[in-house]
């Protein structure tokens, strides 16, 4: 199955690529942090955190439209925040103009900040996932301390979510072949194809018992006793520590700068 | 082929940082204790059987039914997993997906991860599954009773783990509680449907093919505390919706309303969307929109034990 992954991009070479995963993820979840410290309406903020992605875009030779395409992915949760600009009080600043309801000031600078923010947070998210093997990107969690064991458990969910996304979509293909919508034929009733999608599910789910039991005994045959072992390891490096101090260094003093002015 | 499907995956940006520390401190003794009762009863099993498992949960999140006008039913999958695994079990693998989906799909946040995992994860896992064995010991060995606990614990798993979405946008101020609470409630109260009769669905053909998975489910860890695990997370949603902390920001519509601006829409267009959740003596629309829920799940209860006793029946062809 094709999922939009970042995978044809890992194989590049470049400062951020070569990175200690930690210090990428650290970075990462220290820039979102930020981000969100960033005050409401702090324009010259959001410009100067998105001039930092456009300089990691560079290091890394991202194309801003891959990243671009793969930031909307946030977009449907702002209906979440749809009723910002109506309901925040403050100075009218224009009115729509066939439903005549207002939106404020106040309200605007707010829907539009936390827009830039969930924003700026997905894109570094994107630069985080397209520039870092998986299997060195699990490895840094659990060198940030993430218990083993769920390590190890996410590490063999991401395994088999291909094989059994493969498996669904041959359920679906059965299903489309076998109960195809006719024209002139009445649709059959919602509780009916509720329930058929329910059987898959529930069929999908004997499948993928039965092959955790088959992958549990072949691992029990090569010798497995409970502890998953793991090859690459890293070091810090020099280029790791000065990037490391960089992000920072970047982090306290503009937020220094934008919180004292 | 990725789609998001549910308004729970919260991104970064919509909650306060404040809100995101809170929800990672209350996350890592859930999840050390789920990791610990996993690991007792599944052994060094468990790693194979519940990556598997969860990357199950995650390819069912593909398989969808129309319903109407181009919407589609799907499956969360929080409650299914609990109903089939045990409660702590499914918070570890709703846990994996939550990650994964964050990670590799940027679908929901990093830094707000710690409240997906509690909403999609803690709250869908122990509401679906104490409901469920609610149901089932109501209605005893009487065939269908697992079907009525599937589809109520299922529906009820989703709306409220969609109130407590609500409760922490508000808390966050990004949306205030009257508007986020309502609207939530009432787009959850529909999906929450979908979710509940693709889950029947599932539990009802496990039943005929292998019912010894269910009663193994049953036999998990977390059945003891289940009901005061979800009687205390609805009791902290209530005391939370009630707070003065929800409507501490000056998003009153009060505030606005007294520039009249927003007084026509608060009276007009956004609250007939609405219509069941203004009970007309009540003037808190939390207070409303918890009652609305309350008596929605009791619909949904008796409507619940009719489908489990009409699709015990041996099921036809439709006509």
């Amino acid at each position: 199955m094709h999922f939009n992954l970042a995978d044809q991009y890992h194989h590049r070479e470049s400062i951020v690529h070569g990175l200690n995963p930690r210090v990428k993820v650290l970075g990462v979840v220290l820039y979102i942090f930020a981000v969100g410290l960033l005050p409401e309406g702090e324009w010259l903020g959001f410009l100067l955190y998105f001039l930092f992605l456009i300089i990691s875009y560079q290091l890394s030779g991202l194309e801003f439209f891959f990243v671009l395409r793969r930031s909307l992915i946030a977009l449907p949760f702002l209906l979440a925040a749809f009723a910002i600009p109506f309901t925040t009080p403050g100075d009218e600043w224009m009115k729509l103009p066939i439903i005549g309801w207002t939106i404020t000031e106040t309200g605007a600078i707010r829907f539009a900040s936390i827009v830039i923010r969930a924003w700026l947070a997905v894109q570094a998210a994107v630069v985080l996932i397209s520039t870092t093997r998986i299997p060195d990107l699990f490895w840094s969690l659990s060198a940030l301390g993430m218990p083993s064991i769920l390590v190890s458990t996410i590490n063999f969910m991401y395994r088999y979510l291909f094989v059994l996304a493969d498996e669904v979509l041959r359920m679906l293909r059965a299903r489309s072949a076998r109960s195809p919508r006719l024209p002139h034929k009445p649709k059959p009733p919602v509780l009916w194809e509720g329930r058929v999608a329910g059987s898959m599910v529930g069929s999908l789910f004997i499948r993928s018992i039965e092959r955790s039991e088959r992958v549990y005994s072949a691992m029990l045959s090569r010798g497995f006793d409970g502890r998953v072992l793991v090859k690459r390891k890293f070091k810090m490096k020099q280029t790791d520590w000065i990037i490391m101090v960089a992000v920072i260094a970047f982090v306290f003093m503009s937020q220094g700068l934008i919180h004292l002015r | 082929m990725y789609v998001s499907f549910l308004a729970l995956h919260i991104p970064d940006g919509f909650l306060s940082t404040e809100i995101a520390i809170v929800g990672w401190i209350l996350v890592v003794p859930i999840l050390a204790y789920a990791l610990r009762q996993t690991k007792r009863h599944l052994g060094e099993r468990q790693v194979p059987f519940l990556g598997v498992i969860a990357a199950f949960i995650f390819a069912a999140q593909a398989i969808n039914f129309p319903v109407a006008a181009g919407t589609s039913g799907h499956l969360l999958g929080g409650a299914l997993a609990a109903i089939l695994l045990g409660p702590w079990a499914a918070t570890v693998i709703m846990v994996a997906v939550i990650v994964i989906q964050a990670l590799l799909f940027q679908d929901g946040g990093l830094v707000v991860m710690g409240w997906n995992i509690i909403n999609m994860g803690v709250i869908t896992s122990f509401t679906g599954y104490a409901a469920y064995i609610f149901i089932k010991r109501l209605m005893g060995n009487r065939s269908g009773s697992h079907l009525s606990g599937a589809f109520f614990g299922a529906w009820l798993s989703v709306v409220v783990a969609s109130l407590a979405t609500a409760i922490q946008l508000a808390f966050s101020g990004t949306v205030p509680l009257r508007l986020a609470l309502p609207a939530m409630a009432s787009v959850h109260i529909l999906i929450g449907v979908g979710e509940a009769i693709i889950t029947v669905g599932a539990v009802s053909l496990l039943l005929v093919l292998r019912p010894e998975l269910l009663t193994s489910g049953e036999m998990a860890p977390g059945k003891k505390g289940a009901y005061f695990t979800v009687g205390g997370i609805l009791l902290v949603l209530f005391v939370a919706a009630l707070s003065p902390f929800a409507s501490m920001n000056p998003d009153g519509l009060e505030a606005v309303a007294a520039q009249g601006g927003f007084l026509q829409l608060g009276e007009n267009p956004v609250y007939e969307i609405f219509p069941d959740y203004v009970f007309p003596l009540i003037q808190n629309e939390a207070v409303a929109t918890f009652l609305a829920v309350g008596v929605g799940a009791m619909i949904v209860f008796v409507i619940s034990i009719l489908i489990g006793r009409r699709a015990a029946r041996p099921q036809g062809v439709p006509k």
